[in-house]
């Protein structure tokens, strides 16, 4: 039974709920609408919700609950000797029963009671298994008695739980319905009701910015302490070696080796050259554009900026990679220097290009709210205007400067697209610029992209990857905040 | 002038004659030029980054709006179609159509089709997908068996590029992807007017295709649209809601700061971990299918959210609040204050805080890899729940692969990309200037 023969339905009597409501109050006191407590439309509104609302949360609690819970129940249905399965073992287990159980909807009703034949043990494993064959579901041999037990199971609970889910559903909504209807009174505080559950819904909406945070963390961390069982936190945080070694056929857990010290190597490295280009750039930019340029120039060069910012990361990427890192390798060989088309040098330069904007638009506001008296004072003494910046704004600026830095080296840090496309998959302890690295998030999408067994290592480090790129970050975000707040000068 | 005066008049001091040094002046006032120069400097670097940019992206690609093909008669023979005299679909479907098209290229080179190698070369020039071009044309009118049909067929990647001069020509025929006599054929075809290069409407419908020609933005296209309804669909009413709330009917205490200091976080949390948590928590744990639109889509709506929160948030705070005491006045309450008034005047900043957050969304690539669109799509999703990809991740996966004829390709869809960022903005900026209001 689909999810949508159910609420199609559900949100028909919703909108009936909301005329009859109407009709009854305004039935109630005679068409004189002035003496109803509330405006006539909260009335509809109150029974609406009161049918809709209930059912549609009891809906929603039942389609998150209902896989788990059919999952356990077809679980301890499984003999003792699946338990005792290795844990690839027991997976391939799950998934020919997926496979069977996404065959089992498209069976006609023939072909099912072949299959419930042999489940129950009237019908042969081989006439099962030629009727899921004719259906498309593709098994390698045939399947033991088990998994046709369990996948015909499946269906069962799952056809059951829709049946009674459709039943409560619509208990909920008649009675809702009814316990609404004969409450409808010109004295009912209509208004009062609907604007307190308009306004839970306004809060839930806002604790989902919570529950985003709290759902990054956890789930990143779930997978990472099953990470951590698996390979010890010495090995990672300290290790100097990243080799991980997918799982072949004759090893069945392969022993990689991750450690984290060349991809941190790599980020911050190609972090450095980013910032290098990015902060003398964007900060006498900035200086120019506040201090220098006419209205016109600026209306024009400031939007121009903010493009930069505005292009996709994944254009410059391919940017990097098909013109910028062969012009890199060819001005190298001009002068001598074997610089690699994918190295720090390549990918620093578009990255730090990328972040220009974050610097110069941050710190002109900064520079922008630094008082006037202060140049006044200082141009007032002879200084010239580059004196004025060097000696008295900047050191005024500073620490909202040293903000936007940190900000952007949070930026550039996280940033995944270029540096995949730019900087190459070696990791690569060096101190050379001209070599090839790579970084955090290259190798979070390396190992994510793939097949995957989500219980190897291999597919598990992804996540301490991505928690420590997590933490990182936040760290820097709450420090620059941080230093912006307290190193901020009171004018006045 | 009054400087000479002033400093003719001042004391004779170390530090005063120090100070009124002319040749230190002149250091100053170079000192200062070379500031502002300086500052010139950076904007134009990144100014001219910019260009380099645009430049290259636009001249590698241009080129892939316009694709090869061949205009050739060809007789539908139905010996070849349909030996049995049988026409149904099965025998239509099984047919092999490209004999009938290396006939029809024979005779216009005035070739002998029985030679083995020149079949083999007449092969080479023709795309694997002008099968399917004839036979999606006589399944839907059978009755042109039999017939002689003037037709545009596709040429080989390989034809495409030598007529874009992508291949060297001065290069051995060994090492070269066309012999000499392929090359002839195409300069002779190319002059007769039989080779052309047409308007490559496949770019933006065909699905994904291991040869250059035949692969197209189809699947992206409708892929990143069902993404981009999922995200309007639901991080608006959420963000509003959320940003509503905070604004309005929030108390001031800890809670609040709370989620104040997690919005602001989250904002710049780096996307590629949001692709994480959509691949535990959406796909490991509520089992969605990978590689679905429905699942980018909500990866991408939980990163926009708080772009949408907080350009929501300044839409509001800046709706006078005489507005809102004039309405409390009159007798609404507080939320009928909010939504009979507030958030109507506030509606064009929501506009374009909500298209500033869709353009962020468009060109994200990290997090749809994490949860698997990285799928070779061929055929175009009917549901958000079917297997999809999105433009950006196209580009990726076009990018990372060897054949040149994909170089274009991806530039190409590049352009596709910048263009629709450009109208979104320029959307966003009309938006802005046209309902801006100043009280």
């Amino acid at each position: 039974m689909s999810v949508w023969i159910i609420v199609g339905p559900l949100l028909a009597a919703g909108f009936a709920a909301l005329l009859i409501g109407n009709a009854r109050a305004r039935a109630a006191v005679g068409g004189e609408l002035a003496n109803l407590h509330s405006r006539l439309g909260y009335y509809g509104t109150y029974l609406a919700i009161l049918t809709a609302l209930p059912a549609l949360l009891a809906l929603a609690l039942w389609l998150v609950l209902e896989r788990p819970v059919i999952d356990f129940a077809v679980g301890r249905g499984l003999p003792d000797q699946v338990r005792m399965m290795s844990t690839p073992e027991q997976t391939l287990v799950t998934g020919r029963i997926n496979s069977i159980s996404e065959g089992l909807p498209r069976l006609s009703a023939d072909d099912l009671k072949v299959v419930q034949g042999a489940r129950y043990g009237v019908r042969t494993i081989d006439d099962a298994q030629k009727v899921l064959q004719a259906n498309g579901v593709v098994l390698g041999s045939a399947p033991e008695p088990y998994i046709i037990a369990a996948a015909y199971d499946g269906l069962i609970y799952h056809n059951l739980s829709r049946q009674i889910m459709a039943g409560v559903i619509a208990l909920l909504a008649i009675g809702g319905f009814l316990f609404g209807y004969f409450r409808i009174k010109p004295r009912l505080r209509a208004r009062n009701i609907v604007e307190k559950v308009v306004l839970g819904s306004l809060i839930s909406a806002s604790t989902i910015a919570i529950l985003t945070t709290f759902g990054i963390v956890f789930s990143v961390l779930f997978e990472t302490i099953h990470f951590f069982q698996l390979v010890s936190p010495d090995n990672f945080f300290l290790g100097h070696v990243w080799d991980p070694r997918f799982a072949s056929a004759d090893n069945n857990r392969g022993e990689g080796q991750f450690g984290l010290l060349p991809l941190l190597w790599g980020t911050l490295f190609i972090s450095f050259v980013a910032l290098a280009v990015a902060v003398p750039v964007g900060l006498f930019a900035a200086i120019y554009l506040s201090e220098y340029a006419g209205p016109r120039f600026r209306a024009f060069a400031k939007p121009v900026l903010e493009i930069l910012a505005g292009i996709p990361t994944i254009v410059y990427g391919f940017f990097a990679l098909i013109t910028f890192g062969p012009l890199m390798r060819d001005i190298g060989a001009a002068v001598g220097l074997d610089i690699s088309a994918t190295s720090v040098l390549v990918a620093g330069i578009v990255m730090g290009v990328m972040i220009i904007p974050f610097v110069s638009s941050l710190s002109d506001d900064i520079i922008n709210a630094v008082p006037q008296s202060l140049r006044e004072g200082s141009l007032g003494l002879g200084a010239t205007k580059s004196e004025t910046i060097k000696r008295v704004i900047m050191p005024a600026a500073l620490p909202g400067v040293v903000g936007a830095v940190l900000l952007a080296a949070s930026r550039a840090i996280g940033e995944t697209m270029i540096v995949v496309l730019a900087a190459g998959i070696a990791a690569n302890l060096t101190l050379n610029p001209f070599e090839p690295v790579t970084t955090i998030t290259v190798k979070i999408v390396s190992q994510l992209t793939g097949d995957l067994e989500f219980t190897s290592p291999q597919t598990l480090v992804a996540f301490a990857l991505g928690l420590t790129l997590f933490v990182i970050t936040l760290a820097l975000n709450i420090y620059a905040l941080y230093i912006v707040r307290k190193y901020k000068e009171q004018y006045e | 002038m009054a400087d000479e005066g002033v400093i003719a008049a001042a004391p004779q001091t170390t530090a005063a004659r120090r100070l009124n040094d002319p040749a230190l002046l002149k250091r100053r006032y170079a000192a200062e030029r070379r500031f502002q120069l300086y500052g010139l400097a950076a904007i134009l670097f990144g100014l001219g980054f910019l260009v380099l940019l645009l430049s290259s992206i636009i001249s590698n690609g241009w080129s892939s709006f316009l694709q090869t093909s061949y205009r050739l008669d060809v007789r539908l023979d139905p010996q070849v179609i349909a030996p049995d005299g049988k026409r149904d679909i099965d025998t239509l479907y099984g047919a092999d159509y490209t004999t009938l098209v290396r006939a029809a290229l024979a005779k216009t080179l005035g070739v002998d089709m029985n030679n083995r190698p020149v079949r083999r070369d007449l092969n080479g020039m023709l795309s694997r997908g002008v099968d399917v071009q004839i036979r999606d044309r006589v399944i839907a009118d059978p009755s042109l068996i039999g017939k002689t049909v003037p037709m545009w067929l596709l040429a080989h990647g390989n034809v495409d590029s030598l007529v874009k001069g992508h291949i060297d020509r001065a290069i051995p025929e060994a090492r070269r992807q066309l012999n000499n006599r392929q090359v002839e054929w195409v300069d002779k075809l190319t002059a007769d007017g039989i080779l052309q290069k047409r308007f490559n409407t496949g770019l933006f419908t065909y699905g994904a295709s291991s040869q250059p020609e035949t692969s197209g933005l189809g699947v992206a296209l409708i892929g990143s649209m069902f993404m981009m309804l999922t995200v309007v669909i639901l991080s608006v009413p959420l963000g509003v809601g959320a940003a509503a709330y905070l604004e309005e009917f929030a108390p001031k205490n800890r809670w609040t700061d709370l989620i104040e200091v997690n919005i602001n976080n989250l904002a710049a949390v780096p996307s590629i971990v949001f692709g994480l948590l959509g691949l535990a928590v959406f796909i490991n744990f509520f089992g969605l299918p990978r590689s679905a639109s429905l699942v980018g889509g909500l990866v991408l709506t939980l990163m926009t959210l708080p772009t949408i929160i907080i350009a929501t948030r300044a839409a509001i705070r800046a709706v006078p609040p005489s507005i809102r005491e004039a309405a409390l006045g009159v007798g609404a309450s507080r939320m009928q204050t909010l939504f009979h008034h507030v958030l109507p005047l506030a509606l064009p900043g929501i506009l374009t805080g909500t298209i500033i957050g869709l353009v962020q969304a468009l060109g994200e690539t990290a997090p749809l890899l994490m949860i698997g669109m990285v799928a070779f799509v061929a055929d175009y999703p009917v549901t958000p729940l079917e297997p999809a990809t999105a433009l950006p991740v196209q580009i990726y996966m076009w990018a990372t692969s060897a054949e040149r004829g994909f170089v274009e390709r991806t530039a190409g869809a590049t352009i596709v990309l910048l263009l629709f960022l450009f109208v979104m903005n320029a959307v966003a900026v009309f938006l802005r200037h046209k309902f801006e209001r100043k009280w």
